[in-house]
C-alpha cells in the first residue's frame, strides 16, 4: 500500500514535448517502469514522442501524442496527469484535466498567476479531481511510480510518510531516512504557491488510513495558516484514537516579514504566517519539531524509540 | 511589485473609482506651477515612497521637530514651502527601517472635508483561495492593530470568483461599513469597481485606509497601496511601465535580472542554495549557531553554471558579507553544476572571505571532484549542520 499512486497508476503527460517534460518523463520511465501512457500536445495530436537516452534501459520507448486530455484519457484509461507547461498556459492546463475528470491532477509548474489558482479552485471544488501542487515536486512511492521531479535515487521502500510544502527539504526527508533504514511509503510535495489544490489535512487524512506508513514527516514553511490547521485537525483525530508518530519542521524562522522568500506563499504578512506559531501548533499536536532540517531522520528514531 | 500611492490612485481612477484631484512632482517649481491651478484652500503634500506609516514618519535630516511625510498646506506658498522642505530628504517610517527612504517625489493633492475615516483592502484569502474584502469601520489606523485589539470591528468577505462581485456582497460591505445613503449607493458602485481593477490587473494587495466618508456625504478614496503578483507581470506591460528601480535592492534588481530568487538582509553570511524551503532553512540554522545570514537566494531547480556564476558575483559584491555557505541537494540540479559555477564565479571575481560547500544528492561525486581539482579554498561540509557551523567557526577566525 502507499497512498495516491502505486505501479498501476496511468499517468498523461501535458508539456510532454517540451525540454523538461521530456526530461522528467525519461527519468519517470527509468524509475521501476512507471506507467506513463500519452502526452498532450493541441497541435501535435498523432505524433509520436520517442524516449531518449535520459529513459535508460527505457529508451526508445514510444508514447502516443493526442490533441487533447479528453481524447487521451479516452484512448489509454489513464487516471493521472502530470502538468509542465510554462505559467501562463498552466491554469489552463489543469482546468482541462478537471473537465476531463482526470482523478488525479499533479501540477509541478511554478510561476502560475495566483488569479489563475483562483479560478482551478474554484473548479477544483466543484469537481471529482484531486490537484497536488502547483510549485511542487510530485509525488513519489518508492520502486512503484515517479510522477514529477524528484531524484529517485534516494528513495528506499518503507514505512515513513513525507508531506511538504517544499521540495528540497522533501529530499532531506527522504534521504534522511534512507539513511536512517526506515525508507518511505510515499512523499508528498504539496507545493509552494498560496492557492493550491492539496493542503496539508488531505493528505495526513490518506497517510492515518494507509496500513504501510507507520510513522509521518510534515515539513511546513512561512506563511499562511495550513500548518495550524493541520495540527488542530490531528489533535480532533487524535480523540478519536486516529494517530502516528510524526516529526515536523518549519523553515523560515528568521524571514523578514513582509518579504516573499521564494515561494509566492513563504511570506510573513500582516502579523500572520510567522515560524513560532506554527511550530508551537505542531507541539500542541504531539508532533516532535526537529530543530534542524539535517536532523530530521535522526529526530524520527528517537521518536520511534520512544 | 509594488508602485506608488499616486500612480496606484490613477490606475484606481480609470476604473472609475472617485479619488481627489492631485499632481506628482519633483521639483518646487513644478510644485508651484500646479499648485496654482488646483482649486484650494486645503492642499494635502504626501511623499510618495513604497512604505506605509508615512504620516506619522519622520525626516532624518530635519530632526524630531519637524513635521511628517504627509502635510497639510493652505496655500501656494506654505505648499512650496513643505516640497522645498521634504523633497530629497530621507523619511523613516516604522515600514522603511532605520535607514529610511530618500523622498524623490511628491503628490499634492486637494484637501478633502472627512466625515468618516474606513478601512477597505482586497486580499487572496488563503484559507479558501478566493479573493476576499477585508473592511473596518476603524479606519486611517494600522489595521494590524485594529485585528489584534478589536477583531470584532473586521469584516471579511470572500468573493466567488466564478459568480464575480455581487450586488448582494456589496450591501454586505456596506452594511459592515455602516453606510447609509449617499455613501451606501456610492459603495454599490466603488466595490465592483475595485473587485475589477484587482482581479483584471492581478493584484495581490488593494489597500484603501483611509477610504472616507466626506461631509457631503460621497465616499472617496483618500489613500491608495496597490502590489501586484510578481508571477503575472508578464502579462501587464502597463504595469511593469510603473516600476520604480531606486525603490528597490541595486542586488535585488541584478538577481532578478538573472531570474534568482534573491532577498538582501543584514547578516554577514551570505548564502547560496537551490530550494527556497531549503534556503529559509539554512538561513535559520545559521541563525541558530549564533550569526545571522546576509541574504536568501534560491538558485532555483534549472539553475545554469551561469547563473550559479551571477548568483555568486551578487553575494560577493555584498561588502557585508564576511563568508560564504553554499548548501545544495541536487535533484533536478546537479552538484557538478553547481561545482562549476562557483569554480568559474572564484576564477572571474576572486575569493576574499572564507567559502564552505555543502554538496548532497545528484552527480555529488562529481562536483567535489570538480572543487578538488580547482584551487579554489573550499572548506568541505557533510551535512547542513556541518555547514553552519564551519562557516560560523571560519568568519569569527
Amino acid at each position: 500500500m502507499s497512498i495516491l499512486i502505486d505501479k498501476n497508476t496511468k499517468i498523461l503527460v501535458q508539456g510532454l514535448t517540451g525540454k523538461t517534460g521530456t526530461f522528467h518523463t525519461e527519468q519517470a520511465l527509468a524509475y521501476f517502469g512507471t506507467k506513463m501512457v500519452a502526452g498532450i500536445h493541441p497541435k501535435k495530436g498523432g505524433e509520436t514522442w520517442t524516449a531518449g537516452e535520459g529513459a535508460g534501459e527505457a529508451a526508445g520507448t514510444e508514447l502516443p501524442i493526442f490533441a487533447s486530455v479528453a481524447e487521451a484519457k479516452k484512448a489509454t484509461k489513464a487516471n493521472a496527469s502530470v502538468i509542465y507547461v510554462p505559467p501562463a498556459g498552466a491554469g489552463a492546463a489543469i482546468i482541462e484535466a478537471i473537465d476531463a475528470k482526470i482523478p488525479l491532477i499533479i501540477c509541478i509548474t511554478e510561476g502560475i498567476p495566483v488569479m489563475d489558482m483562483v479560478e482551478v479552485k474554484a473548479k477544483l471544488d466543484k469537481s471529482k479531481s484531486r490537484l497536488i501542487g502547483p510549485n511542487c515536486p510530485g509525488v513519489m512511492t518508492p520502486d512503484e511510480c515517479k510522477i514529477g521531479i524528484m531524484p529517485g535515487n534516494i528513495f528506499k521502500k518503507g514505512s515513513v510518510g513525507i508531506l511538504s510544502r517544499s521540495g528540497t527539504l522533501t529530499y532531506e526527508a527522504v534521504f534522511q531516512t534512507t539513511n536512517e533504514g526506515l525508507g518511505q511509503s510515499t512523499a508528498v510535495g504539496i507545493g509552494g504557491d498560496p492557492v493550491k489544490g492539496t493542503e496539508f489535512i488531505d493528505m495526513l487524512d490518506l497517510f492515518l488510513d494507509d496500513p504501510e506508513t507507520e510513522s509521518i514527516i510534515m515539513i511546513g514553511e512561512i506563511g499562511g495558516s495550513a500548518e495550524e490547521e493541520a495540527c488542530e485537525w490531528l489533535q480532533e483525530q487524535a480523540k478519536k484514537g486516529r494517530s502516528k508518530p510524526m516529526v515536523g519542521f518549519i523553515a523560515g524562522r528568521t524571514a523578514p516579514p513582509g518579504r516573499t522568500m521564494g515561494h509566492a506563499g513563504a511570506v510573513i504578512s500582516g502579523g500572520k504566517g510567522g515560524a513560532e506559531d506554527k511550530i508551537k501548533a505542531m507541539e500542541a499536536a504531539g508532533i516532535r519539531v526537529s530543530p534542524s532540517p539535517a536532523k530530521l531522520g535522526e529526530t524520527l528514531v528517537s521518536v520511534l524509540k520512544g | 511589485m509594488n508602485i506608488h500611492e499616486y500612480q496606484a490612485k490613477r490606475l484606481l481612477h480609470s476604473y472609475g473609482a472617485p479619488i481627489a484631484g492631485g499632481v506628482a512632482i519633483y521639483s518646487a517649481e513644478q510644485a508651484e506651477e500646479w499648485a496654482k491651478k488646483m482649486p484650494g484652500p486645503l492642499y494635502v503634500v504626501k511623499s510618495q515612497i513604497h512604505a506605509g506609516g508615512r504620516g506619522k514618519g519622520k525626516f532624518k535630516e530635519l530632526g524630531e521637530e519637524a513635521a511628517g511625510g504627509v502635510r497639510l498646506a493652505r496655500s501656494v506658498e506654505e505648499v512650496v514651502q513643505h516640497v522645498k522642505d521634504m523633497l530629497g530628504n530621507t523619511l523613516v517610517t516604522k515600514q522603511t527601517g532605520p535607514e529610511g527612504k530618500q523622498v524623490n517625489r511628491l503628490y499634492i493633492e486637494d484637501g478633502a472635508d472627512i466625515e468618516r475615516e474606513l478601512y477597505l483592502s482586497i486580499l487572496i484569502d488563503r484559507t479558501v483561495g478566493r479573493p476576499a474584502f477585508v473592511v473596518s469601520t476603524e479606519g486611517g489606523m494600522d489595521i494590524e492593530a485594529v485585528a489584534e485589539e478589536t477583531p470584532e470591528k473586521i469584516f471579511t468577505l470572500p468573493i466567488d470568483p466564478l459568480k464575480g462581485m455581487t450586488d448582494a456582497d456589496s450591501r454586505k460591505i456596506n452594511r459592515a461599513l455602516k453606510l447609509t445613503k449617499e455613501a451606501a449607493k456610492d459603495g454599490l458602485e466603488l466595490f465592483p469597481i475595485l473587485y475589477k481593477a484587482f482581479t483584471e490587473k492581478d493584484m495581490s494587495l488593494l489597500e484603501v485606509n483611509p477610504l472616507i466618508v466626506m461631509k457631503d456625504g460621497r465616499l472617496r478614496v483618500l489613500d491608495a497601496k496597490v502590489s501586484f503578483d510578481g508571477n503575472a507581470l508578464f502579462r501587464h506591460e502597463d504595469i511593469m511601465a510603473l516600476r520604480d528601480l531606486s525603490e528597490e535592492d541595486d542586488k535585488e534588481i541584478e538577481a532578478s535580472k538573472h531570474d534568482l530568487a534573491y532577498v538582501a538582509l543584514d547578516g554577514n553570511i551570505g548564502c547560496m542554495v537551490n530550494g527556497a524551503g531549503l534556503a529559509m532553512a539554512t538561513m535559520d540554522i545559521i541563525k541558530q549557531y549564533g550569526e545571522e545570514p546576509a541574504n536568501f537566494l534560491d538558485v532555483g531547480g534549472g539553475a545554469t553554471t551561469e547563473k550559479v556564476t551571477a548568483a555568486f558575483k551578487i553575494i560577493t559584491a555584498d561588502p557585508k558579507v564576511k563568508g560564504i555557505l553554499v548548501n545544495i541537494f541536487g535533484g533536478i540540479m546537479k552538484c557538478d553544476v553547481i561545482a562549476e559555477g562557483v569554480v568559474q564565479a572564484v576564477k572571474d571575481v576572486g575569493l576574499k572571505v572564507p567559502l564552505v560547500v555543502r554538496l548532497e544528492g545528484t552527480n555529488v561525486e562529481k562536483g567535489k571532484q570538480i572543487i578538488n581539482d580547482s584551487d579554489v579554498d573550499v572548506i568541505a561540509a557533510d551535512d547542513l549542520d556541518d555547514a553552519a557551523q564551519k562557516i560560523v567557526k571560519a568568519i569569527k577566525g
